[in-house]
């Protein structure tokens, strides 16, 4: 396999993008990329995108964007597995450059999910969950994450507060970040305050609906070196993927993230580090209580101490190790299918000391964990500088 | 929503609670597969379900999905049979001042779940109710 360098990062800001249309977001994402890269061409484009059809009515999507980026002609995949679809279109991308299939790859991320109003978006992203067993009966996401919430408090004694102080942490990284789709302060109390949405989790534990894009460009190593000059260069050491079920009933742990698990140890064991090696990680904080789970699942935190971890604040920006300094889906959004994308950007960004006032000083190996449904896959991707 | 058909042939697991036993390793799958989860055996007699049960986990659902926003706030728990099967399932009749606990002992009822508009199909299934 050949070496895969990471040469260009570039997003949009997230939010409610009423103004655009998914292939303007996703081409403004693209666009960002090459220019960072100094390329204008590319051999094959992935793009992790998770329900165009429900959410804007739109299938073919890959060869719709190439066209938008006036490449028709170009190779060009997208990928779905359901939030996780970002971190898919990178190791798709991954895998045309490691095999020699194409040398200059764009991974993008895109979805736009304010065209429809909160029901149907509600129905586009419980179709991630198993509808004919589960949904069925009416459950939605927060409430699967619920009940993952309720047996980890049970299971360990994770508590309502602690879930409150991974929000609040996220929304003060998310204040750093221009992307953010919320610069907004949020206290713990302000959390246990807010609606509640799922018992125990509260409006302020979810995370928004957002319109949003990201792209990086891949190409092999030795190539990557001649093009960057004196910016340093981020290569791709480890990259896993593993599934669990997606039926939530049929989970042995409900307090376990078992592909997470699976996903962690094969990248490690690909890129030949283990937690202690992270200097900062981006993690799949769908609900503050997944950010918890995911932590302990990576090996970051014993299980059951993930929560004291994030009340403790050391995971917050100088603690030791920061998580999501981007503000995670929490607070810079989570247009899901480019999420796992631009935790890519935000931790390249890291590792070439770009991040400003975020800045984790001294940061050369991250992580990036993304998350499908309710941890039915995820996919994690360890980062280091030349 | 869902068509007729789906309905149809739905109604073994959702009218009569039917699983399916293998009958390599013993393991109960609801609904019945083709392929064993625990030891990709091939071959499964059909076994009806237990009633009883207890709660593994729940939540109360406050915005509930379309279809369902008249039943808000919805309760709703994984449910663990006698037969060791694990159920997502409605929790009915729990008035806002009971209180569910990990552990509490439920039975299902056959109910309605929900319908797909006023001239569409009424669906039905089993919920839980508090086991006293």
């Amino acid at each position: 396999m050949r070496e895969v360098a990471i040469i260009g990062v570039g997003m949009v800001e997230c939010g409610e993008l009423w103004e655009k249309s998914l292939r303007t977001i996703w081409a403004g994402a693209a666009l960002a990329a090459l220019e960072d890269a100094g390329v204008d061409s590319v051999d094959h484009i992935t793009v992790g995108c998770m329900s165009p059809g429900l959410f804007v009515g739109q299938e073919h999507l890959a060869s719709l964007l190439a066209d938008e980026l006036g490449m028709a002609g170009v190779a060009a995949t997208r990928v779905e597995s359901a939030c996780a679809s970002g971190g898919l279109a990178l190791r798709a991308g991954i895998a045309e450059v490691a095999s020699g299939l194409a040398d200059v790859v764009l991974v993008s991320g895109v979805e736009k999910m304010t065209d429809v109003d909160g029901a149907d978006a509600t129905y586009a992203l419980g179709s991630a969950a198993d509808q004919e067993w589960e949904g069925f009966h009416g459950i939605t996401f927060p409430g699967l994450y619920a009940m993952m919430a309720r047996a980890h408090m049970a299971h360990h004694g994770t508590t309502s507060r602690q879930l409150a102080a991974v929000a609040a942490k996220n929304h003060a990284n998310g204040l750093l970040n221009p992307h953010a789709q919320f610069h907004l302060k949020v206290s713990i109390d302000d959390v246990l305050a807010s609606t509640m949405v799922a018992d125990p989790l509260h409006l302020l534990d979810c995370s928004p609906i957002t319109d949003g894009a990201a792209a990086v460009l891949l190409m092999p190593l030795a190539r990557a070196k001649d093009l960057a000059g004196r910016r340093p260069v981020v290569r791709v050491t480890g990259s896993g993927m593993a599934t669990d079920t997606i039926t939530l009933a049929n989970r042995e742990d409900l307090a376990r993230l078992r592909a997470v698990e699976l996903a962690g140890e094969r990248a490690y064991t690909m890129a030949g580090k283990g937690p202690r090696d992270i200097h900062v990680a981006e993690v799949h904080d769908c609900f503050t209580i997944a950010e918890i789970m995911a932590t302990e699942a990576l090996g970051f935190f014993a299980a059951g101490e993930g929560g004291t971890a994030a009340e403790a604040g050391s995971t917050a920006l100088g603690g030791k190790l920061p998580i999501n300094t981007s503000g995670g889906l929490k607070a810079k959004g989570h247009p899901v299918g480019a999420t796992g994308v631009a935790q890519v950007v935000e931790i390249v960004t890291q590792l070439r000391g770009e991040a400003g006032q975020r800045q984790v000083s001294g940061a050369t190996v991250g992580l990036t964990q993304n998350m499908g449904g309710s941890g039915g896959s995820s996919i994690v991707h360890i980062m280091e500088v030349e | 929503m869902f068509s007729p058909a789906r309905s149809w042939r739905e109604f073994p697991q959702r009218y009569r609670l039917e699983a399916a036993r293998c009958t390599v390793c013993g393991k109960i799958h609801y609904p019945p597969r083709l392929v064993c989860s625990a030891c990709r055996g091939r071959t499964f007699e059909t076994v009806a379900m237990p009633r009883e049960g207890a709660v593994v986990t729940f939540t109360t659902i406050h915005v509930p999905p379309k279809g369902f926003t008249e039943q808000s706030p919805l309760d709703i728990a994984i449910v663990e049979l006698a037969n060791g099967v694990r159920v997502m399932v409605q929790v009915a009749d729990l008035p806002e001042a009971d209180e569910l606990r990990i552990g509490d002992p439920v039975r299902l009822e056959f109910r309605r779940i929900c319908d797909d508009g006023e001239a569409g199909l009424i669906f039905y299934g089993h919920k839980a109710v508090r086991a006293r």
